[in-house]
């Protein structure tokens, strides 16, 4: 652990903060008796403070992360938990949202390095939380879209919805095996075809969707994503699969609730 | 819906396990009570939860993270989420911790101790001020549960906490389960303690359950918040409300959390002693 370095205490109460929750968190804190910080962390109760936190912070990470914690164990993510939370303590009370470096954690974390999926199944259990308690926001519905004439199609904007986050795993079946491990049960096949695909989860009413995508799909929200108009974003995703049936495609995603507003293109 | 203080008998703390039992239960003058904490989101379900809960029960926001007893002001935007959720929750009470978590920009999830010092005194007493006037309302601050002994206490807790409300106005939320641990731990007794405590500044009470500490045993009692409420806990509770008259009273719960039932079968334990006495009174 790199040792925090604080600007000079500004008081006695600041001083003895600084001293207080660098002993929470430090492997081995100061233990020497006398006076300060040394005649706390030498009573049995200072380790009741230095357990409890760690057991929030660890507590949240496998609340947050339900199929990580399924695919390695509880005992391994716990484990691993503890090392996040020594360089990574939550920098809000809003443990709901904590553990957003996991990810990046988990891919430079050398015991996950015989799990390469598993940074990018972390970033789908992210995107869950971040859709579950994303701004409320009425999906767009398919017939909005369809009511439009057709020379003013080409020109809308669609525009995700608040909820929506999605993502191209060039790789690996990410979505997958995050879906077996989350909610639907029962362990991914043997026979798992192992090839790229993509994700969408969305929130449209109350609860959390989830539904693999094709790769012009996510081109398709992506160019949707940055502003660009419907005639834009099909020719996005025609250049990642020419073959790609746009009709299907826009009608599968607004059938999913992707999209929260309509716009008009007047570039 | 609005609710009156004066209906509040006892309360449980609402668990998200628990919404559809809560939002149907009836039992008379029951109220939630939930930490802000875990509804400072943007949308979504838990706010719709707890929406609905709302508009059948009384509800209490206990904030565990304002971090009062920091050396620094009160986060802006955590105060200000808390402001959003009392404008949208209209809760009935609204509580906070004699303690500090945040510092630095770090959030340890406990309820961590300070020396009561007058340097304190003036920070806590400027930080509680802040949050008062932010979610324009008093708030009642929390007596904490007690793991260590600091050599330079300038004040008592009960002196501090009577400094503390002359200061800014706040109210008191009196944990008696805190009360037992701490006394157990640092050696001093319980009765005496809330015998001292100022009753007219109590708007709440908290009862909770507590475990021993699994390497020093019951040398060193943890504020565990995963049992029922301890027998002795609830002889201090009966004394104490012999002295003061009814509180809203909650029975805290957090962890291995059982069936709904079960909770609401401790609770009638804390609404038959406020039954009696109301009855007394009367």
């Amino acid at each position: 652990m790199t040792t925090t370095v604080f600007p000079p205490a500004a008081s006695r109460l600041c001083g003895l903060q600084d001293q207080f929750a660098r002993a929470l968190v430090d492997p081995e804190p100061p233990r020497e008796g006398g006076a300060g910080i040394g005649q706390l962390v030498a009573q049995p109760g200072f380790a009741v403070y230095r357990n409890t936190v760690l057991k929030g912070c660890i507590d949240a990470l496998q609340a947050n992360y339900p199929a990580v914690t399924r695919l390695v164990g509880e005992e391994w993510l716990r484990a691993a938990a503890a090392e996040f939370v020594r360089t990574h303590l939550p920098a809000s009370p809003m443990l709901l949202e904590y553990g957003a470096q996991l990810v990046s954690f988990l891919a430079q974390f050398a015991p996950a390095a015989e799990l390469p999926y598993l940074p990018d199944v972390a970033r789908l259990d992210r995107f869950w939380t971040e859709a579950h308690g994303s701004r409320d926001e009425t999906p767009i519905e398919p017939g909005q879209v369809t009511a439009l004439a057709p020379q003013e199609l080409a020109r809308i904007t669609l525009r995700p919805h608040a909820s929506a986050r999605w993502q191209w795993f060039e790789q690996q079946p990410i979505f997958t095996i995050w879906s077996h491990n989350r909610d639907l049960g029962g362990d991914v096949e043997a026979d798992i075809e192992w090839r790229g695909e993509g994700a969408l989860l969305v929130r449209p009413n109350d609860s959390v969707q989830a539904i693999a995508l094709g790769r012009a799909e996510v081109a398709f929200l992506d160019a949707c994503a940055a502003g660009r108009n419907l005639a834009d974003a099909a020719q996005a995703a025609l250049a990642h699969e020419a073959t790609a049936d746009l009709t299907q495609l826009i009608a599968r995603l607004l059938s999913a609730g992707a999209f929260g507003r309509i716009g008009i293109d007047r570039s | 819906m609005s609710f009156a203080r004066s209906h509040l008998s006892a309360g449980l703390g609402l668990k998200p396990q628990h919404f559809d039992a809560a939002r149907a239960c009836r039992a008379v003058g029951l109220w939630f009570e939930v930490h802000p904490e875990n509804y400072m989101v943007e949308g979504g379900p838990r706010l719709a939860w707890l929406e609905a809960v709302r508009a059948q029960h009384p509800l209490s926001l206990h904030g565990v993270a304002m971090s009062l007893a920091a050396d620094d002001e009160p986060d802006t935007a955590h105060l200000a989420r808390f402001k959003r959720l009392v404008e949208r929750f209209e809760p009935v009470l609204v509580s906070e911790h004699l303690a500090w978590s945040t510092w630095r920009g770090a959030y340890h999830p406990d309820l961590l101790p300070f020396p009561r010092t007058a340097e304190a005194l003036v920070r806590i007493s400027a930080n509680v001020g802040r949050a008062q006037d932010v979610l324009k309302r008093r708030i009642a601050i929390e007596n904490p549960s007690h793991y260590l002994r600091f050599n330079e206490h300038e004040f008592g807790e009960i002196e501090f906490l009577n400094e503390l409300v002359r200061r800014t106005g706040c109210g008191l939320l009196l944990d008696v389960n805190n009360v037992y641990v701490s006394a157990r731990n640092l050696g001093y007794d319980p009765i005496a303690y809330l015998d001292a405590f100022p009753a007219e500044q109590v708007e709440e009470i908290h009862v909770a359950g507590h475990s021993a500490d699994p390497k020093w045993g019951d040398a060193l009692l943890i504020d565990s918040h995963d049992a029922p409420v301890a027998p002795a806990v609830w002889a201090l509770y009966e004394h104490l409300l012999a002295r003061i008259g009814p509180r809203p009273t909650l029975i805290e719960r957090d962890d291995n959390v059982p069936e709904f039932t079960q909770l609401l079968a401790e609770r009638e334990r804390a609404q038959g002693t406020l039954g009696a006495l109301a009855r007394r009174a009367a």
